[in-house]
């Protein structure tokens, strides 16, 4: 008995009922490619996802069609996986902002009230 | 446009129309199915893209008088299609899919090249739109038939076979119509054989840096008979197959 389907396209194949469940071997897998598009010219480039491929020509023609195939894009970076170089999660405790150092950021200088004081001796 | 040039015209537009309908259809039977998920996503869009291509052309033909576009794609006897066998062949194995895609659309993009200088200036409008998603097929074609003519022992056996097999069938794309010199003399199209010689020139360098060789031209005989109306076993299927939903209610609104 061959495998019954209501997609016509499967019937036609007469596969097996049970499915094959031979593991692929690793050789059968390709590697990964990071995907970067940008909208318009001068823009940055931003990451929208990745595709598997055996390098960057194939990377380049599958990634076109992912990811721009409907929002804008004028250019593509393709950039293999494995040259990426990544920060490891455990390092996340780096990355925390320490609620103290308040001073360091713009919204800490109190110069409105300096800046309402020039203004009120100027507008006259 | 001249009375005369307007059954060339018609032809020429219903065999373009026709080509792109039935390989997108075909090429559809990949969705779901493909080799891998990145590829089966980007061959099923160039899939719809021939679809949309078919579109333009037979809404244009609804322009110059004739039926309205859905009735032309799904509601016309097998005889009344004027698309060359290549594009009727079942997918097959992937191998021969990516070999037809690469032969066929090379040819395409040559074809809307040439047209895009088109005297007839609403079909040189169409070719021009359809520069850009041409040159992603082509792009996309050839760098699979290097990939793969060259990556393996397998993979170039496999090609190459396809590439023999594929052969007379895609030299049937050219196959000549009553009107060429009409056309070629009113500047709308050059030629079906001009087109081919332009098609081989283009693709030998191609298959060769895929370490592919071009089969003997001279010694095939190309598929004839489908711009003539004259179908393979394989036509008629297809057509029941993508009309089915149709002609349940060829009125419906969608």
């Amino acid at each position: 008995m061959s495998l019954k389907s209501l997609d016509p396209r499967i019937t036609r194949e007469g596969l097996p009922e049970e499915p094959d469940n031979t593991p692929v071997e690793n050789i059968h897998h390709w590697t990964t490619f990071e995907v970067f598009h940008q909208t318009k010219k001068g823009d940055r480039h931003i990451h929208v996802g990745s595709v598997h491929a055996p390098n960057h020509e194939m990377a380049y023609i599958l990634a076109k069609e992912q990811f721009a195939r409907r929002a804008d894009c004028v250019s593509l970076w393709i950039v293999k996986t494995s040259d990426v170089y990544q920060t490891n999660y455990r390092d996340e405790d780096m990355y925390e902002n320490n609620q103290e150092k308040m001073y360091r950021e713009a919204g800490g200088y109190k110069v409105m009230e300096r800046i309402n004081k020039y203004r009120k001796e100027h507008s006259k | 446009m001249a009375e005369d040039n307007k059954d060339a015209i018609r032809n020429l537009i219903f065999r373009i129309a026709d080509d792109q309908l039935i390989i997108g259809h075909r090429n559809s039977e990949w969705t779901g199915l493909g080799p891998i998920l990145e590829e089966d996503i980007a061959f099923s869009s160039m899939a719809q893209d021939k679809l949309g291509h078919a579109l333009a052309l037979y809404t244009l033909l609804h322009e110059i008088g004739e039926k309205d576009p859905d009735t032309l794609a799904f509601n016309r006897e097998e005889k009344d299609y004027v698309c060359c066998h290549f594009v009727e062949y079942p997918i097959g194995e992937y191998d021969f899919s990516l070999m037809r895609h690469f032969l066929f659309d090379s040819s395409e993009a040559l074809r809307f090249g040439m047209l895009a200088e088109s005297s007839f200036e609403p079909l040189a409008k169409i070719a021009r739109k359809f520069r850009g998603e041409l040159r992603y097929h082509t792009m996309h074609a050839d760098t699979w038939i290097k990939q793969l003519g060259s990556a393996n022992e397998e993979s170039r056996a496999r090609m190459q076979s396809a590439l023999n097999e594929c052969m007379p069938l895609a030299l049937g794309i050219f196959e000549p119509s009553d009107y060429e010199l009409a056309l070629q003399n009113e500047g709308i199209f050059p030629g079906e054989k001009f087109l081919q010689d332009a098609w081989i020139d283009h693709i030998t360098p191609i298959l060769n840096a895929g370490e592919l060789r071009m089969p003997d031209v001279g010694n095939c005989t190309p598929s004839y008979g489908g711009r003539a109306g004259f179908h393979t076993e394989f036509l008629k299927p297809l057509i029941d197959e993508m009309s089915e939903v149709y002609k349940i209610d060829p009125k419906a609104e969608w």
